[in-house]
C-alpha cells in the first residue's frame, strides 16, 4: 500500500514471540502500575489514531467524502470522526469549489481549530482550482486561504482516494517530532 | 419542434389550443402587449419594461389564462443591441398545461419595476438579475447582491465582462485576514477550438481562434 512508515520496524506477526511482549507489557503494568514509552512517539500515535475532521463540504467532492465515512469504507475504523464544530476538530479536509466568497469563512473555521491541526485539500478545486481555475468567483487553490498538509487530485476522488490521503496524513503525523529541541 | 407541428397537431392553426390562449392573452393585454407569437412552441409576449408589473397581474388574475406561476426571471445581453437587454419572464398556467414567455427590451441604466408585488418568487431572481446584469429593480424590497462576492464590482454575465475577472483573493499573513488583489495569472486562458483536419467535420462550436488567428490551432 505504501502508508506503512519505513522508518518503523515491520509489525511483529502472531505467535509466541508477539505474547512475550505483550506479556511483558502486562506484567510491567501489574507490577509497577506504569509502562515507559518515547513521550514524542506517544504524542504522535494518539494524534494519528483520533484525527477528527471537520465537515467541510463545499461541492460534489462532499458526496464522495461522506462515502469515506459511510459503512461501505467506514473512516471510524482508523478513529475519525466528522465533527461539526472546527473546536473539536484536528484536520479540515476542504472538500470542494472554494469561492471568494466562501474564503474569509474557511480561513475563520481554520482559525478556531485548535493546535495541532491539519488541512487536507481534496479534489481539482480545492488543489488549484481545477475546472473553474479561470472563473471570476472561485479561488485558485484552497492553499492561497489555509496551509495545506495533504493533497488528494481527483474530480471528484473516489472515497479510497480520501482515505489514502488521509493515511498518508496519519504517516506525515507519525514522522514529525513533537517535541522541538533547541 | 417547431410552431408548424404544433399547428398541424391540432388540426388547422385557428383551433390550436396555444393559438387561442395567445389570441386571448393579445385580447386581455390590449394597449400593453407590443407584439405575441409564438416562439419554439411557446407563447412570446414583447412588452414595455414599465407594463411588466400590469401584464403579469393580467396573466395571473385572468380567468383563462390562469398563469399562477413565474417559473423564473432572467435576462439576456445583446452588446450589438441600442437597448442592450432582454429581461425575459417564464410564467407557467398549471390549469392550461401552457407556458408563456414575457420578454421586456431594457437599455443600460434604465429601471424596470419590481414584480416583487405580484410575485414574491421574483424576490431573489431580481437581486440576481441586479447581480449579473446590473438591471435595476425599482420598488424591491432589498436589491442587494445574491451571488457574487461581498464588495464584489461588474456585472459577471454582461457580454463584455472578462471570464476572469478583476480581482482574486489571498489570505495575507500580515495583515491576517482575506485581501483582494488584482488578478494574476501563470498562464493565460488558452481559446481550444475542436477544427479537424478531417473532412467532413465543422466546427459545431464556433470557435473564436479559429477566424481570428488560424496559428493559435495549432497551440
Amino acid at each position: 500500500m505504501g502508508v506503512m512508515d519505513p522508518s518503523l520496524a515491520p509489525p511483529i506477526p502472531p505467535g509466541a514471540d508477539q505474547d512475550a511482549i505483550l506479556r511483558a507489557v502486562g506484567d510491567e503494568i501489574t507490577n509497577r502500575g506504569f509502562v515507559i514509552a518515547k513521550a514524542d512517539k506517544l504524542f504522535n500515535w494518539a494524534r494519528s489514531g483520533s484525527l477528527w475532521p471537520m465537515t467541510f463540504g463545499l461541492a460534489c467532492c462532499a458526496v464522495e467524502m461522506m462515502h469515506s465515512a459511510a459503512s461501505r469504507y467506514d473512516m471510524d475504523r482508523y478513529g475519525m470522526l466528522f465533527r461539526p464544530s472546527p473546536r473539536q476538530s484536528d484536520v479540515m479536509i476542504v472538500a470542494g469549489t472554494l469561492t471568494n466568497k466562501m474564503a474569509p469563512a474557511l480561513r475563520r473555521v481554520y482559525d478556531q481549530m485548535p493546535e495541532p491541526r491539519w488541512v487536507l485539500s481534496m479534489g481539482s478545486c480545492a488543489n488549484g482550482g481545477g475546472y473553474y481555475h479561470y472563473s471570476y468567483a472561485v479561488v485558485r487553490g484552497c492553499d492561497r486561504i489555509v496551509p495545506v498538509d495533504v493533497y488528494v487530485p481527483g474530480c471528484p476522488p473516489t472515497a479510497e482516494a480520501l482515505i489514502y490521503g488521509l493515511l498518508q496524513l496519519q504517516k506525515k503525523i507519525r514522522r514529525t517530532a513533537t517535541i522541538a529541541r533547541s | 419542434m417547431n410552431e408548424n407541428d404544433l399547428i398541424d397537431e391540432a388540426g388547422s392553426a385557428s383551433e390550436s389550443p396555444l393559438q387561442i390562449m395567445a389570441d386571448h392573452l393579445r385580447e386581455i393585454g390590449q394597449g400593453i402587449v407590443l407584439s405575441s407569437g409564438i416562439v419554439h412552441g411557446e407563447i412570446e409576449l414583447q412588452v414595455s419594461a414599465g407594463n411588466v408589473p400590469q401584464l403579469l397581474l393580467l396573466v395571473r388574475d385572468d380567468r383563462q389564462a390562469a398563469f399562477t406561476q413565474l417559473i423564473d426571471l432572467t435576462a439576456v445581453d445583446y452588446p450589438e443591441r441600442k437597448d442592450r437587454f432582454d429581461v425575459v419572464y417564464q410564467m407557467l398556467s398549471m390549469s392550461n398545461n401552457m407556458r408563456l414567455r414575457i420578454v421586456a427590451t431594457v437599455s443600460e441604466g434604465q429601471t424596470v419595476p419590481s414584480v416583487t408585488g405580484v410575485f414574491m418568487a421574483a424576490n431573489w431572481a431580481e437581486r440576481e438579475v441586479w447581480d449579473m446584469f446590473g438591471i435595476f429593480f425599482s420598488g424591491h424590497p432589498d436589491l442587494r447582491r445574491l451571488l457574487t462576492d461581498y464588495g464584489f464590482e461588474g456585472h459577471p454575465l454582461r457580454k463584455d465582462f472578462p471570464l476572469t475577472g478583476h480581482v482574486e483573493v489571498r489570505y495575507d499573513d500580515t495583515q491576517r485576514r482575506v485581501i483582494n488583489e488584482p488578478v494574476h495569472l501563470v498562464q493565460e486562458f488558452r481559446d481550444f477550438d475542436f477544427l479537424s483536419p478531417w473532412e467532413g467535420m465543422h466546427n459545431e462550436l464556433g470557435g473564436n481562434a479559429a477566424k481570428a488567428d488560424p496559428d493559435k490551432t495549432a497551440k
